[in-house]
């Protein structure tokens, strides 16, 4: 077996049998899935709370408009006095009282009920109210205008505009969430994975030179070989990891809902219901889960899953050769603060670029700029991606990436080669510049 | 003999610092060579050089009449003076693992490594973890490491730091042993007495610089004074040391005697020799002792580095 495999076989074998990693690997899906079925359960739990809400109406119309639905009770206090109504609001430990005096006109009126509460009342409930009340006065003026109803109805257009692009792929708004959440998820991902994974680089390089077996080691072996073979062994138990928790999530997921009987739609495809709740303030309830996967489905699955690999392997490279060097040239865990700055700025800042450019115009100058930058791009570009960008584009990216891998590990390659050697010594900037002419 | 290694002028910067300067050493085959030098003389940047870790910025390194290469990893076994293993890794496998890295295949490392276990009586070690061992124990287990591929060139850079006087015997013995079977030896120490004790040759360093080299017998030739230690029986001792001290130079002795003798050390210039000496002495008392005084190393050693200072 040459020495490259045999390290990355080592290093594999001491990342899977760490303690903390089995219990990472087995126990995070399971607080993962523990918190989705919590969160799910919790909503269920408010949702099912009926409010009591009272109104008292002095102008007797809307009686039979407030009818009782799922989350809302409503009580009629017209009849008593004000006072005896409000009171008794107050000793039943009702939610509010809804107050409708007598005006002349319907504009007058319409800015005239009030509402009594103890607290603010929650949005959807005010929104409700007022929708009742909206509808009925607008019914109310269009019939005293002496217009039809029906006409005004059948004649409202509904308007949705089909997106559609040169090549004839047709798309739609939720296309786009879809497009933002695939992109969003990867680069999120991309970015977790980094820090992890890349960290785990690192403490596998202190370790060797805390141990002091780094001498014995590279009397048999290249350090070059070494730094590549952590990275690569590394890289490996972060890929096992990270498949046992897809299975292990997938599993739990179906059976958490199976078990305790929560509304998939509501836990698997939060995303869904995020989107529901975006069309249905523009008064279209179309985004159920079988459009969604249907959305899904339009996408180019096999160009996104290809990119994602190109992207999330150069991009760890790139990090972890970083990580390998950062790791050389320092003591211990501690000191190596001083360097994380490289990594975490870029990261950071092509997080934000993500989520604030390319979300917003994914083929702007910003975002285009920012794809291209070998320490920014492979986050960016997968966000970038499922927006559909020209292929050019991507390749020029790629062999930037190539490129900037090429050098970081030649880069570090030297930094480390120094480093391990060093006892002792908290180096600065400076002297890292100085071990690459060593 | 013929030379196993030959380092010919090797230099090695590292930025404005000198680590060495034209070094050139040659360890002839089944030696037992030191590398002496005070801390920070190029010690370890010289053996690193010849493990092929560092780049010498001049010069060539030689090991069986050819340059160094790559396939020269296995002929070399090193034993670093910082050195540890893996704290949470089992016994045999790291061994397992070092060896393999040495180009063993898996069997063979595994054959070698029970032999060596059980002539240490350390079987039980086996699955224990590095952290449960004492730091001697461990430093066993580095050593069978550094000897299991059998290298031509085994380089020991403190060996004896960290064991006790059993083990330390134990150790060298083996190092004996090793070399008896054809295996040259490079040692690198502040000990001046196990030096005294195995090195046929040695080299001194001393400030990125080779300043003194060659067999140790002919070193000490080279580093006798022509001194001799003299224990008497005299009836007239007063008379007889103003006699001497007109003769040579003399200084008083001290060394463990059953009667109550007269010590001295007396120094010869290179016209007279010892006989005379010793002639013109008997006449006048009795000769209980007359032996030279041999430098030992640790007398070279710093009588060379003040001079070099």
């Amino acid at each position: 077996m040459s020495n490259l495999k045999l390290i990355i076989k080592r290093e594999f074998i001491a990342r899977v049998r760490n303690k903390t990693f089995v219990i990472m690997t087995f126990l995070s899906p399971m607080i993962f899935v523990g918190m989705i079925s919590l969160i799910a359960w919790l909503a269920t739990l408010n949702n099912d709370e009926v409010r009591k809400i009272a109104f008292f109406d002095e102008t007797g119309k809307f009686e039979s408009d407030f009818k009782d639905t799922d989350h809302i009770d409503y009580i009629n206090y017209s009849k008593l006095p004000l006072n005896d109504a409000k009171d008794s609001v107050v000793i039943n430990k009702m939610y509010g009282l809804l107050y409708i005096p007598n005006k002349q006109t319907n504009n007058e009126l319409a800015s005239a009920i009030q509402f009594y509460a103890e607290e603010a009342p929650s949005i959807s409930i005010l929104n409700n109210i007022e929708s009742i009340i909206a509808t009925k006065l607008t019914n109310q003026n269009i019939k005293e205008k002496g217009l039809d109803l029906d006409v005004i109805k059948n004649s409202r257009a509904k308007v949705r505009i089909q997106i559609e692009n040169f090549y004839g792929e047709k798309t739609s708004k939720m296309t786009n969430y879809v497009k933002m959440f695939f992109g969003g998820a990867a680069g999120y991902l991309l970015m977790m994975f980094i820090i992890i994974y890349g960290n785990m680089v690192m403490r596998s390089v202190i370790e060797e030179k805390s141990n002091r077996i780094i001498e014995i080691i590279i009397s048999s072996v290249k350090p070059l070989q070494l730094m590549m073979g952590k990275i690569l062994g590394t890289s490996l138990a972060g890929i096992s990891q990270f498949i046992i928790w897809v299975i292990l999530g997938g599993v739990l997921v179906t059976v958490a809902t199976a078990v305790l009987g929560i509304d998939t739609t509501v836990t698997a495809t939060g995303f869904g219901s995020s989107i529901q709740a975006v069309e249905e303030t523009q008064g279209e309830t179309i985004a159920s889960a079988t459009a969604l996967v249907l959305e899904i489905q339009k996408l180019p699955l096999g160009v996104l899953l290809l990119s994602f690999l190109i992207y999330f392997v150069g991009g760890y490279f790139l990090y972890s050769s970083i990580y390998a060097a950062i790791g050389a040239a320092v003591d211990s865990e501690t000191d190596s603060q001083q360097f994380m700055l490289p990594i975490i700025l870029p990261l950071v800042l092509g997080i934000y670029v993500g989520f604030f450019s390319v979300i917003e115009n994914p083929h702007g100058t910003i975002s285009m700029v920012f794809s291209m930058i070998p320490l920014t791009s492979p986050i960016v570009m997968l966000m970038r991606i499922p927006f559909g960008v020209p292929w050019w584009e991507v390749l020029i990216s790629i062999f930037l990436l190539l490129g900037s891998i090429i050098f970081m590990v030649w880069l570090a390659g030297k930094i480390y080669r120094v480093g391990i050697l060093m006892y002792g010594k908290k180096p600065s900037y400076k002297e890292l510049f100085k071990w690459l002419r060593y | 003999m013929s030379n196993l290694l030959e380092v010919r002028q090797v230099s090695k910067r590292f930025g404005a610092f000198t680590a060495l300067q034209n070094v050139s050493i040659e360890v002839p085959k089944g030696s037992i060579f030191g590398l002496l030098g005070p801390n920070g003389a190029g010690k370890t940047t010289l053996i690193r050089i010849i493990n092929q870790i560092t780049q010498p910025d001049e010069g060539t390194v030689w090991l069986d009449h050819q340059p160094l290469h790559q396939e020269h990893i296995k002929d070399i076994g090193y034993l670093p003076e910082e050195r540890g293993l893996y704290k949470s890794m089992k016994v045999g496998e790291q061994a397992l693992y070092l060896a393999q890295l040495k180009g063993l295949s898996k069997k063979d490392a595994k054959e070698r490594l029970m032999y060596w276990f059980e002539k240490f009586e350390i079987t039980s070690w086996w699955n224990k973890k590095i952290q449960e061992l004492s730091k001697g124990m461990a430093q066993k287990v580095q050593f069978i490491v550094t000897v299991l591929h059998r290298p031509k060139l085994l380089i020991f850079d403190e060996p004896f730091s960290g064991f006790d006087p059993i083990n330390a015997n134990v150790i060298k013995d083996e190092i004996l042993q090793l070399r008896a079977e054809g295996a040259t030896v490079i040692f690198s120490t502040h000990r001046m007495e196990s030096v005294e004790e195995l090195c046929d040759h040695i080299a001194l360093i001393n400030k990125s610089k080779k300043i003194l080299d060659g067999k140790v017998s002919d070193i000490k030739k080279e580093f006798r004074s022509n001194t001799f230690e003299i224990g008497l029986l005299a009836e007239h001792p007063s008379e007889l040391l103003t006699n001497l001290k007109q003769r040579y130079s003399v200084a008083p002795a001290d060394f463990k005697t059953i009667d109550d003798q007269f010590k001295l050390k007396i120094t010869l210039d290179p016209k007279t020799s010892s006989n005379q000496l010793l002639t013109s002495l008997s006449e006048k008392a009795q000769i209980l002792r007359f032996n030279e005084v041999i430098p030992s190393i640790n007398e070279i050693f710093i009588k060379t580095i003040t001079a070099n200072e």
